[in-house]
C-alpha cells in the first residue's frame, strides 16, 4: 500500500508546485472563499515584517494568527511554500494511518460481534469485508490531497492548511491511543483556533473506550481519566500560552487573536454564516447574537456525544463539519478536511437520501461563487444579496449532508440491532421515518 | 422536509419524475420559450420610472443657445482632419485651450494580434485629447465624461462640433459640482480602452499608452456621441457594453425622460415605439426590439464606445443621431440641450447611479423587463437538464435488471468508469484548448501554406480545428477500457448535463442573453442524446445546434431583424468577419465570448457528441 500512497504523494506535490509557479497563484491568493482574515498570508508577511522592524505584529488590524505561526515562519519564510506542501503531505498521511488503525479495529469489532452471533441475519449484507475496506485510507488521502479546495487553499498559502495538520495529528495520534500526544496535539489545535476544543469530547469517549474504562459518571476511574487528559490538555495549553507571552512579550496577541475569533469585528465575505447577518444588524443587538451564533457551535457537541458515544471517530467527523460549517471565519480549506472522511463511511451510501441533490447544489454552489462575486465587487451590477444567497445555499447544502450522513448512520446501527427488513406489528413491511 | 425525510413519499415523487420525464421536459421547454416570447407582451413588461432621487424630482432649465456656432466649429474641425489625414491634434488642443479647459493628450499605439479587415487597420497608433472643465461648486472628487470619436472619413464631425460648443457653454456656468471631462477618442475603441486604463492605472491587454498628465475625480457616468448630419430626425440609445453588460436603467430612463420633455423622437435598437400593443403588427414589432437587445447582449461586444467603460463600473451610453426621410426635423441647437439637461442632471447625483435595475430587456424604451420577469425563462430551461440528471441518476442506483448483485460488483464496475469518463472530458477540453490557442497562433504557418489572407487563415484554422474536434474524441474510449458498457454511457451522461447546467446557469448570470440562446439549442441536445438514438439523423440534429452553427443561424436572424436580409453568400462572409470579430475582442478588449465558447461550451457539445458515438 505504500507505493500508491507515494505516487499519489508525487502527484499532489507536482499540481501544486506547478500552481505555485502559475499566474493562478496570486489570484487565488486574493479569493476570499479560500483565505479569510485569520488566514491569509498576505497578513502574516505583514505580520513578519513587523516584527523585523521591532514592533508587535499585532499593532494595527492586520495580523491575526498565534504567535507560534509567526515564529515558525520567522524561520520558514523563504521555504512557505514546501511548508504548506509539507503539512498538506502529513495532513494526508496522518489521515491515511489514522484511518488505516481505525479500519482494523471496526473490523476487530464486526469479527468479535459476528462469533457471540450479535447481528441479526438479514443483516449479513451490511457486514462490511476486508477486500471493500482495503483501499479506504487511501481514498481517504486521495479525496484530500486532490480536493480542489485542499489545492486551492495550499496554492494560496491559507494558513488553515497547518491547522489541518494539526487536527489530523490528533486524530492519528487519538486513534493510536497516545492520551500524552493526543492532549498536546489538541491543545495547539485548541491555540490555533479555539473551536476544536469540542473535539475533546470523542477524544475523551475514544480513548476511555480504549483503555475500556466505562463512561459512567458515578465511578471513579472515570473521573480520574477525565482528570488527566484534562490536566495534560490544560497544563499543554498552559505552556503554549505563556510560550507565545514570553517569545513576544505582551499579551497583545490574546484580543487580536482569540478576540478577533469570538467577536468577528472583520466582516470581509466569506462562505460562512456571520459576515452578512452582522453587517444588516444593528449595532445594539450585536452582542446578543454573536453569543447566539458562536454558542451555536459548542451547542452540538453534548447531544451528539450522547447519541454517539458509542462511535467517538464519528463523532469526530461531525464535529469537524460543525465547526467548518458555523465558525466564524470558515474557509474551503476547512471543508475539506472534514469531505476527507466521506470515503471511511461509503458503507452507508445505501441509506444516503440527499445525496445526489446535495452533491448537485454544493457542485453549482463553488461556481457560482467566484461568478457572483464578479458581478458583485467588479461589475458593480448585482449587490452583496446575491452572493450570500449562495453562501446560505452552500451552508444548508453541507448541513444536509452532514445530516444525511448521521442518519445514515444511525440508521445502520439499528439496522444491526434489529435486522434489515423491518416489520410493522401487523407484519408489513416497515420504513424508518426521521422526525 | 416532510418530502425530504418521508420515504414513501419520496419514492411517489422520484417514480412520477421519471415516468414522466420526456413529457415533462418537453413542456418545461415549450413553457420557456412561450415565456420568453410573452415578455414583449406590453401589459406583462413594466413601465420604466426614474428611481434615482437626486435625479427625479429637480427640475433643470435648458438653454444651451450656439448650435449653429457648434456646426461651424464641425466643419472646421472637418476641414482640418482633412488636412492633417488624420486627427487633429494641435487644431484641438488649440480650440479646447481656447474655450478655458485643462488640455491634455495621450498617445498610444497597439499591433493587432491579426490584421482587421473591417476596420483595415493592424498597426493601430493615435492620440487621444481630453479637456477637464474643474468644477467650481464642490472639491473635484468626481467626474462626468462626455466623449466623441473621431473617425475617418466624414463622420461625426457634427460630435466633435458639439461637443466643443458644449464645452464653451458649459465652462460659463457656474452649477458643476462634477468635473466635466471632454474626451475625443481616435481608433475608436482602442483608443477609449488606451484612456480608460490610463485614467484607472491599469494594464489588462498590454497595449502601449503614455500615462495621463491630467485627471478628474473619479468618474460617474460617461455618454458617448455619435452625430454625423447638421439635422436628425431622431435620437438612438446604445445600452448594450463589453460582455453583455448594461448601465443601470435609470440611465436609460434619463435619456427617455428628456427626450420626452424636449419633444425629440427617441428610439432604441433603431426602433420607435409604438402604441398599438394589443395588435399582432405592434407586438412583433417590440419582439423585434427586444430580439436585437438579445442578439447584441449575446454577442458580447461592446455596441458603441460606451462599452468599455462599464467593466470600470461606470454607468454609460452611447447616443446616436440619425437623419432619415421623417420630415421632422431636430436641429442641433435641441441635441444641445438635451445633453445639457442630461448633465445637469447627473451633475446632481450624491451616488453613483444604483437605485434601478442592471439587468434588464428592454422591448421598448419605456418599458422593461427586470431580472425576475425573465430568470424563469431561463430557469424553465435549465431545469430539464436536472431532471434529465435526476433520471440518469436512478437509473444509475438501481441495479441492473437479471443480475442481483451486492457491493462487490458496483465496485468493479465504478473504476473502469472513472477512466472511461476521465478520457472524453480530458480530449474534449484539450480540443477546447486547441480551438482556442491555435487559430492566431498558426497564423503564419497557415499563410506560408495556403493563399488566403491573415483573417481568414485565422477564421478557417479556428473552423478546422472546430470540424476536427468532431472527427477526434468519440471512440477513444475503446482503446482505454476494451467496450463501453451502458453503464458507462450513462456516467459520462450525467457529468456532461451537470456539467452543462452549471456552465448555462453561470453564463446567464452574467449575460443573460447568451445564457439563453445557448440553452435554446443545447438543452435539447443535452435531453435526447443517447447512444441508442438512430445515428446519421441524431448526428445532423446535433451538428445543427452546435455552437458554430447557432452562431451561423444567428448571424441571419440578425439580419432578418434588422430588416436587412442577406444572401447566404454574404452571410457567409458576414459570419466569417463576425468570428474573426469574436477572436479580436477577446485580445483587444478582454471580451469573454470566444474563450467562453472554446474552452467550455464547444467542449461539453463534444461531450454530447461522444455519448451519441458510443459503443
Amino acid at each position: 500500500m505504500a507505493a500508491p500512497l507515494t505516487l499519489l504523494l508525487i502527484l499532489a506535490v507536482t499540481i501544486r508546485a506547478a500552481l505555485y509557479r502559475s499566474s493562478l497563484a496570486d489570484l487565488i491568493a486574493e479569493r476570499v472563499e479560500v483565505v479569510s482574515p485569520l488566514t491569509a498570508w498576505k497578513r502574516v508577511v505583514e505580520g513578519l515584517a513587523l516584527l523585523d522592524l521591532g514592533v508587535s505584529p499585532y499593532a494595527g488590524d492586520v495580523f491575526h494568527e498565534t504567535p507560534l505561526i509567526i515564529y515558525l515562519f520567522h524561520f520558514l519564510v523563504d521555504y512557505a511554500e514546501i511548508t504548506f506542501m509539507l503539512a498538506d503531505v502529513i495532513t494526508a498521511v496522518a489521515l491515511y494511518l489514522a484511518v488505516k488503525d481505525y479500519n482494523k479495529q471496526v473490523f476487530r469489532k464486526q469479527k468479535y460481534a459476528l462469533e457471540a452471533e450479535r447481528y441479526p441475519l438479514d443483516c449479513l449484507e451490511l457486514i462490511r469485508s476486508p477486500k471493500e475496506m482495503y483501499y479506504i485510507p487511501l481514498k481517504v488521502a486521495m479525496f484530500y490531497l486532490l480536493n480542489p479546495f485542499t489545492i486551492l487553499s495550499c496554492v494560496a498559502k491559507s494558513t488553515c492548511g497547518l491547522n489541518n495538520a494539526v487536527i489530523a495529528l490528533f486524530i492519528l495520534t487519538t486513534i493510536k491511543g497516545n492520551v500524552l500526544l493526543s492532549a498536546i496535539f489538541l491543545s495547539l489545535a485548541t491555540y490555533q483556533s479555539i473551536y476544536p476544543l469540542t473535539l475533546c469530547a470523542p477524544a475523551l469517549l475514544y480513548l476511555t473506550q480504549r483503555q475500556y474504562i466505562p463512561v459512567n459518571f458515578r465511578r471513579f476511574s472515570f473521573w480520574w481519566f477525565v482528570a488527566q487528559y484534562a490536566f495534560m490538555y490544560l497544563g499543554s495549553l498552559f505552556v503554549m500560552i505563556c510560550l507565545s507571552f514570553f517569545l513576544l512579550g505582551s499579551w497583545d496577541y490574546l484580543p487580536s487573536v482569540y478576540g478577533f475569533i469570538l467577536s468577528v469585528p472583520d466582516l470581509t465575505p466569506n462562505i460562512g454564516l456571520f459576515w452578512y447577518f452582522f453587517a444588516e444588524m444593528f449595532e445594539h443587538f450585536r452582542l446578543f447574537f454573536l453569543c447566539v451564533f458562536q454558542i451555536n457551535i459548542f451547542f452540538y457537541t453534548i447531544p451528539l456525544s450522547i447519541k454517539l458515544k458509542e462511535h467517538p471517530v464519528f463523532l469526530i467527523f461531525m464535529q469537524l463539519a460543525v465547526i467548518s460549517i458555523f465558525k466564524s471565519y470558515p474557509t474551503v480549506g476547512d471543508i475539506a478536511l472534514y469531505l476527507a472522511f466521506l470515503p471511511v463511511w461509503s458503507h452507508l451510501h445505501r441509506f444516503l437520501r440527499n445525496i445526489f441533490l446535495v452533491s448537485c447544489v454544493l457542485l453549482a454552489c463553488s461556481a457560482l461563487f467566484p461568478v457572483l462575486w464578479h458581478l458583485w465587487i467588479y461589475a458593480g451590477s448585482a449587490n452583496s444579496n446575491f452572493y450570500y444567497a449562495i453562501t446560505l445555499l452552500f451552508n444548508v447544502a453541507q448541513i444536509l449532508l452532514v445530516s444525511d450522513y448521521f442518519y445514515a448512520f444511525l440508521r445502520r446501527e439499528h439496522h444491526l440491532s434489529y435486522g434489515l427488513y423491518l416489520k410493522r406489528k401487523d407484519g408489513s413491511e416497515a420504513t424508518l421515518v426521521l422526525k | 422536509m416532510g418530502l425530504l425525510s418521508d420515504p414513501n413519499r419520496r419514492r411517489a415523487l422520484i417514480s412520477l419524475l421519471t415516468r414522466l420525464n420526456a413529457p415533462i421536459c418537453v413542456v418545461c421547454y415549450m413553457a420557456g420559450v412561450v415565456w420568453f416570447m410573452g415578455l414583449a407582451f406590453e401589459p406583462f413588461t413594466l413601465r420604466t420610472y426614474m428611481s434615482e432621487n437626486a435625479m427625479g424630482s429637480t427640475m433643470v432649465e435648458e438653454r444651451f443657445p450656439s448650435g449653429e456656432r457648434a456646426l461651424a466649429t464641425g466643419r472646421e474641425f472637418a476641414a482640418h482632419k482633412k488636412k492633417v489625414g488624420g486627427m487633429p491634434v494641435d487644431w484641438l488642443v488649440k480650440t479646447m485651450q481656447a474655450r478655458g479647459l485643462e488640455v491634455f493628450t495621450q498617445t498610444f499605439s497597439r499591433t493587432l494580434p491579426f490584421p482587421d479587415e473591417n476596420k483595415e487597420r493592424y498597426m493601430v497608433k493615435g492620440t487621444n485629447v481630453y479637456g477637464i472643465l474643474r468644477a467650481p461648486r464642490a472639491p473635484r472628487t468626481e467626474a462626468l465624461v462626455l466623449s466623441a470619436p473621431c473617425t475617418q472619413g466624414d463622420h461625426n464631425n457634427q460630435a466633435v462640433g458639439l461637443l466643443l460648443g458644449l464645452a464653451q457653454y458649459f465652462r460659463n456656468q457656474i452649477y458643476w459640482a462634477k468635473d466635466i471631462i471632454f474626451l475625443i477618442n481616435e481608433h475608436d475603441l482602442i483608443g477609449m480602452q488606451a484612456w480608460l486604463e490610463g485614467y484607472h492605472h491599469t494594464n489588462t491587454t498590454g497595449m502601449d499608452w503614455s500615462p495621463l498628465q491630467g485627471r478628474g475625480g473619479s468618474i460617474q457616468a460617461a455618454l458617448s456621441l455619435e452625430l454625423s448630419s447638421d439635422v436628425i430626425t431622431s435620437m438612438d440609445l446604445v445600452l448594450e457594453g463589453l460582455n453583455g453588460q448594461l448601465p443601470n436603467l435609470d440611465l436609460a430612463n434619463l435619456f427617455y425622460a428628456f427626450c420626452q420633455k424636449i419633444g425629440v423622437l427617441c428610439t432604441i435598437q433603431g426602433k420607435l415605439q409604438r402604441n398599438d400593443w394589443d395588435s399582432v403588427s405592434g407586438y412583433s414589432h417590440s419582439v423585434q426590439t427586444m430580439m436585437l437587445m438579445v442578439m447584441k447582449q449575446a454577442s458580447g461586444r461592446p455596441w458603441g464606445d460606451h462599452g468599455l467603460f462599464l467593466r470600470y463600473h461606470i454607468e454609460a451610453a452611447t447616443i446616436k443621431g440619425i437623419n432619415s426621410f421623417r420630415q421632422y426635423k431636430t436641429d442641433t441647437n435641441t441635441i444641445g440641450r438635451l445633453l445639457e439637461g442630461m448633465y445637469r442632471k447627473l451633475n446632481n447625483l450624491l451616488e453613483r447611479l444604483h437605485q434601478s435595475y442592471f439587468f434588464y430587456l428592454m422591448p421598448s424604451l419605456s418599458h422593461f423587463v427586470s431580472i425576475g420577469y425573465y430568470m424563469p425563462a431561463f430557469g424553465l430551461l435549465a431545469v430539464i437538464l436536472l431532471l434529465r440528471a435526476l433520471d440518469l441518476w436512478v437509473q444509475l442506483a438501481s441495479p441492473p435488471p437479471g443480475t442481483e448483485d451486492g457491493v462487490v460488483d458496483t465496485e468493479q464496475m465504478w473504476s473502469p468508469d472513472v477512466l472511461s469518463v476521465l478520457t472524453p472530458l480530458v480530449i474534449s477540453h484539450l480540443t477546447g484548448v486547441a480551438l482556442y490557442y491555435l487559430p492566431i497562433h498558426f497564423q503564419k504557418m497557415a499563410l506560408e501554406h495556403f493563399p488566403v489572407s491573415d483573417t481568414e487563415a485565422v477564421v478557417l484554422t479556428a473552423i478546422a480545428v472546430y470540424t476536427a474536434g468532431l472527427a477526434l474524441p468519440h471512440n477513444t474510449h475503446r482503446f482505454v477500457s476494451g467496450e463501453g458498457t451502458e453503464h458507462g454511457w450513462r456516467v459520462l451522461k450525467l457529468v456532461a448535463v451537470l456539467y452543462l447546467a452549471v456552465l448555462l446557469g453561470c453564463t446567464a448570470l452574467i449575460n443573460f442573453s447568451l445564457g439563453f440562446i445557448l440553452a435554446l439549442t443545447l438543452v435539447p441536445v443535452a435531453a435526447f442524446v443517447t447512444p441508442h438514438v438512430p445515428k446519421v439523423p441524431s448526428a445532423f440534429v446535433l451538428v445543427i445546434l452546435s455552437p458554430a452553427c447557432t452562431l451561423l443561424f444567428s448571424v441571419f436572424f440578425f439580419q432578418e431583424l434588422q430588416e436587412v436580409p442577406i444572401s447566404f453568400q454574404d452571410g457567409w462572409v458576414l459570419y466569417l468577419s463576425v468570428i474573426s470579430q469574436g477572436i479580436l475582442d477577446h485580445s483587444l478588449y478582454g471580451s469573454l465570448v470566444y474563450p467562453l465558447i472554446a474552452l467550455l461550451v464547444y467542449p461539453c457539445w463534444l461531450l454530447f457528441w461522444n455519448i451519441l458515438f458510443w459503443e
